[in-house]
């Protein structure tokens, strides 16, 4: 075990999985002691699924030093496609978590796909404006979606683009139905299942990091012209980040569709784009470990303040200039810095005059 | 070092392996190169070949297009005119990843090195395309990942020391001073494990001892790895004490071309640094 933490990485690694799994436990106990309001624990899912959405965009935007503004999209391309897969299979398999975790790989490879086929076009550019084409794709992700009519009955599925071409049998059922949406989802997404892949998320993400591969992104972001000098396909490597990337959102979004009762393509908006990517920034780009904690607090918070109605907004957009003013600014940052310190030179002395009253 | 005085070290030029490597193709062999950025012509007709162990040196004045040839040579731009035959293989359209796994490698005048990464990594990065290791098994950390990865730190640190840098393996490249930054980015080059390698200014902003050392391990990469090195240098003592031959470039044309001895007393080659004699008398 102690050489295990000797390694800098091991260590960060083995915090991140333990804060996260201790968080865990701390929630499954409060929740069996009846600690927790029926509104708390609507949060937990949802949560645990915007905490994989910022662990996967911090690989993008943090690790890989591609700023992306349709992070959203790949989730609702996963989340309808999880509901979808979920309704076929409802009548295979029994399991409710098997049928879970393979409806998760069903919309986490759908949206990885989907990556591949928009990072071709997109992966020419870079900067600014990868931004503005990824914010493009997002939207028409959202809305290609939100004109998707999908109905399943004894003979099948049926796919169409308008809403009279789906004609169903008896007994037959609108799994997605343009812009209204799914409804009557079968809820099979659980908090336990959220933990479970925000583990698989920070296990492929943090691998990836710590691997040849890892370091070849890495590389790239930090300088292209040498990268290629030593062989690495730039190309490639962006192309490899942004499809992981966009197959975890695509889990992501199952987790979150199987959740709640109804869900609309709108869900999947600019917004939640832009909050995610909030969640990433504030928590430190390529920092996994402040990716979980940021989504965690940033999500909570507006949800604590429901009570204060219209201050709401304005109270979460203060926490947010506090956050990034101690977290950015040089003078801030130097100020906290020696606040630190003289803290902990403090602690030292209380400590050593402990020992000699002793 | 500090008694260090420029006419004590004199590096041997002698090329142990100029007799086995007689007969062997050159790894390197440059045709008519030119290029042309909109009307203005950077390079042309530039025509050299390197054998496999050899060192040679690209010299000339500021912007005579030393830094541009390397580009050419590295795909870094495709050239107007003329063909790169790197091991026998015509390089036209390839980028510049591709042309490294043919053998080519560089460093770069002003330092490219991966700032936030460690010095290990960024020699780890180098070894890229040696690590094999597939993409799943990254991902998922099999053993195979951990067999190419202790395989591949070994090898990095090998390098490191033989670049004596192994002490500062751990720390970040962009901390590290500007001496020990160009000797990493050598070391970096070295570790795609090259049939050639570029240095474009490798001493540059050295101080004196800095410099006789990379003049002694300059030669000792070419006597160890057996491979041919060609470099871009203003520093003439290094030049002249390191190289065998050497190419003399000025507006983007050779001017000159030979052996160190050659060079020195070349009339235009002294034009190009100098000036000419009755333009200064006027």
């Amino acid at each position: 075990m102690k050489k295990l933490l000797s390694n800098k990485t091991t260590r960060t690694n083995t915090i991140t999985y333990l804060v996260v799994t201790i968080a865990f436990l701390v929630m499954q106990i409060l929740s069996s002691l009846g600690m927790l309001g029926s509104a708390t624990k609507g949060y937990l899912v949802p949560l645990c699924a915007y905490i994989v959405m910022a662990v996967s965009l911090n690989l993008l935007v943090g690790v890989c030093g591609e700023l992306s503004l349709g992070h959203a999209g790949f989730m609702g391309i996963g989340a309808f496609t999880g509901i979808v897969v979920a309704a076929v299979l409802k009548n295979v398999i029994a399991g409710d978590v098997l049928r879970l975790i393979i409806a998760m790989f069903a919309g986490g490879i759908m949206a990885g796909c989907f990556g591949f086929l928009i990072g071709i076009p997109a992966l020419r550019l870079r900067g600014d404006y990868l931004a503005i084409v990824t914010l493009a794709f997002g939207e028409i992700l959202k809305n290609v979606i939100g004109n998707l009519y999908i109905g399943l009955d004894s003979e099948g599925l049926q796919v169409a683009f308008s809403a009279g071409s789906v004609e169903l049998l008896e007994g037959g059922k609108m799994l997605l139905d343009g812009p209204v949406g799914a409804t009557g989802i079968e809820k099979i997404s659980s908090f336990p299942m959220g933990f479970v892949l925000i583990l698989f998320t920070l296990f492929v993400v943090l691998n990836l990091i710590n691997s040849k591969e890892g370091r070849a992104i890495k590389a790239v972001r930090d300088n292209r012209i040498a990268a290629e000098s030593v062989g690495i396909n730039v190309t490639a490597f962006r192309m490899k980040a942004f499809v992981v990337s966009a197959f975890l959102a695509g889990m992501a979004g199952v987790l979150f569709g199987l959740n709640i009762s109804s869900l609309q393509a709108s869900k999947f908006n600019f917004n939640t784009s832009i909050n995610i990517l909030v969640f990433v920034v504030l928590g430190g780009m390529g920092n996994i470990l402040g990716s979980v904690i940021s989504a965690t607090v940033l999500y909570i918070l507006p949800e604590a303040m429901r009570g204060l109605d219209d201050l709401r907004m304005i109270l979460y957009a203060v926490v947010l200039i506090i956050v990034m003013l101690c977290t950015w600014s040089p003078g801030v940052k130097n100020f906290m810095d020696r606040i630190r310190t003289s803290i902990r030179a403090k602690l030292r002395k209380n400590g050593k005059e402990a020992v000699n009253n002793e | 070092m500090n008694e260090y005085s420029r006419k004590m070290i004199k590096v041997s030029t002698t090329n142990l392996f100029r007799e086995q490597d007689a007969g062997k193709p050159p790894v390197l062999d440059v045709r008519n190169l030119g290029i042309d950025f909109g009307g203005l012509t950077a390079v042309d007709g530039f025509e050299m070949t390197i054998g496999p162990t050899e060192i040679s040196g690209l010299i000339g004045p500021n912007g005579a297009g030393k830094t541009t040839i390397f580009n050419l040579l590295t795909s870094v731009y495709q050239p107007t005119r003329g063909s790169i035959l790197l091991q026998g293989i015509d390089t036209k359209g390839m980028t510049t990843s591709k042309v490294n796994k043919l053998g080519i490698a560089r460093t770069f005048q002003n330092i490219r090195l991966f700032n936030d990464m460690t010095a290990l990594d960024n020699v780890k990065v180098g070894m890229h395309n040696q690590i094999k290791c597939s993409f799943l098994a990254s991902l998922l950390h099999l053993p195979s990942y951990y067999k190419s990865e202790k395989k591949a730190n070994e090898k990095a640190m090998e390098l490191l020391d033989f670049m004596g840098l192994a002490d500062i393996a751990d720390q970040k490249a962009g901390s590290l001073p500007y001496g020990v930054q160009r000797r990493l980015e050598i070391c970096r080059a070295l570790a795609s494990n090259p049939a050639i390698i570029l240095l474009d200014e490798p001493a540059a902003g050295m101080n004196p001892s800095e410099t006789a050392e990379l003049m002694h391990q300059i030669r000792r990469i070419r006597d160890t790895f057996q491979i041919a090195i060609f470099l871009i240098e203003h520093d003439m003592n290094l030049v002249m004490n390191v190289c065998e031959g050497i190419v003399v470039v000025n507006y983007g044309k050779i001017i000159a071309k030979g052996t160190p001895e050659e060079i020195k007393s070349d009339p235009a080659v002294i034009e190009a640094y100098l000036g000419r004699k009755n333009e200064v008398d006027a």
